[in-house]
């Protein structure tokens, strides 16, 4: 009798495995959704205590690159009215690079920049001093009513601006650059490479409450 | 023509025995790799769209705000507001919620908080401001304006 059985193809039918799996499988691809957390970083100055008035700060107006957005998503951008955000990017790298009036610490800077960056060096008296702190400032002020889709466009820009100079310094793109985590010291020693002398400098003020919301 | 007879006598199943093992296979990996909802947005979540974005590596020390119109204006309204975890909240409450937030983490982390503000695009800057002001006053000063890529033509 247990001859008889060993002779039988002992397999269980495994055919249908394979759909239940499936099933499984188009169920977890439905229900699920791939979080995704990557966004546009930005750190909040720190806490005020109401009996400390504000710090005083004296910064040249040469020195601070001015964006305004209203109510009604236009932008003001050093004084002038422009359209649209395309050209924002570029006008901050200039502003940035301007090295209007370096001291010396800023001379040794940009003795070490690559050369497409020193090309850009207007020298402009009337543009920024020299990106380094105490130099450079962005400034972004925005209004109550103004739409957070504009306000993330332009600290786009203004971060778009930063990052093409940190990546040009170190030789990659801007979306290498933007990859780098610092995990491992190579990839830290890189970033710090890229942002040495030239501080993230933005300055975000409080929006004003004419009009809007 | 021998030749070719001979041919038709060989089985012509495939062996699909491993086919499920590799149905398995993708199963566990998106089981492993996708996180479920454990949470009912209740409020609009159009995110904005921008094109230099940076991705935060450490998951655990992510707290999430969203922010938007509520999905259900009947009940609450068609202002936009802010829900954290589950629930909507008032702006005020933001601090004790990131203290909450705050004590799920180790005391060496606790500090390296960062808030991922989830903020619908139409929602103005008003509402955007107290929240950050809110976040200023809770201490909790790194903060992500999440969004997703943006298409350059």
């Amino acid at each position: 009798m247990a001859k008889s059985k060993n002779r039988m193809v002992q397999e269980v039918n495994a055919g249908s495995m394979a759909d239940i799996a499936f099933l499984l499988l188009i169920f977890f691809l439905v229900t699920t959704t791939i979080a995704s957390n990557k966004g546009i970083q930005n750190l909040l100055p720190p806490k005020q205590d109401p009996n400390v008035p504000p710090p005083e700060i004296n910064l040249n107006e040469r020195n601070i690159f001015n964006i305004l957005v209203n109510a009604n998503d236009q932008l003001l951008v050093e004084g002038e009215y422009v359209e649209n955000t395309d050209m924002l990017a570029e006008d901050i790298k200039d502003f940035l690079l301007n090295f209007g009036a370096p001291d010396e610490e800023a001379v040794a800077l940009f003795n070490g920049l690559p050369q497409s960056l020193k090309a850009r060096a207007n020298r402009d008296p009337k543009s920024s001093d020299h990106p380094m702190s105490g130099g450079a400032v962005v400034s972004i002020k925005t209004n109550r009513g103004t739409s957070y889709e504009k306000y993330l466009e332009v600290l786009d820009q203004v971060k778009k601006a930063y990052f093409e100079i940190y990546a040009e310094r170190v030789g990659l793109t801007a979306e290498q650059y933007r990859a780098l985590t610092g995990k491992n010291p190579a990839e830290k020693e890189l970033m710090d490479r890229g942002k040495e002398g030239i501080p993230l400098a933005i300055s975000i003020a409080e929006p004003d409450k004419i009009g809007g919301s | 023509m021998g030749k070719f007879k001979k041919k038709t006598k060989t089985s012509e199943n495939i062996p699909t025995s491993a086919l499920p093992d590799i149905i398995f296979m993708l199963l566990f990996f998106f089981m492993v790799t996708t996180v479920l909802r454990e949470q009912d947005i209740l409020v609009e979540q159009r995110l904005p769209q921008a094109t230099q974005l940076q991705k935060l590596e450490n998951k655990t020390l992510i707290s999430y705000l969203f922010i938007g119109k509520p999905r259900n204006p009947a009940l609450y309204g068609t202002e936009p507001r802010v829900q954290a975890n589950d629930v909507l909240i008032n702006t005020k409450d933001i601090v004790l919620w990131v203290n909450q937030e705050k004590d799920m983490l180790s005391e060496v982390e606790r500090d390296q908080i960062t808030i991922s503000l989830k903020a619908d695009r139409e929602v103005k800057m008003g509402a955007i401001s107290d929240v950050q002001f809110e976040l200023r006053e809770a201490d909790a000063r790194k903060l992500l304006y999440a969004s997703t890529t943006k298409v350059v033509n």
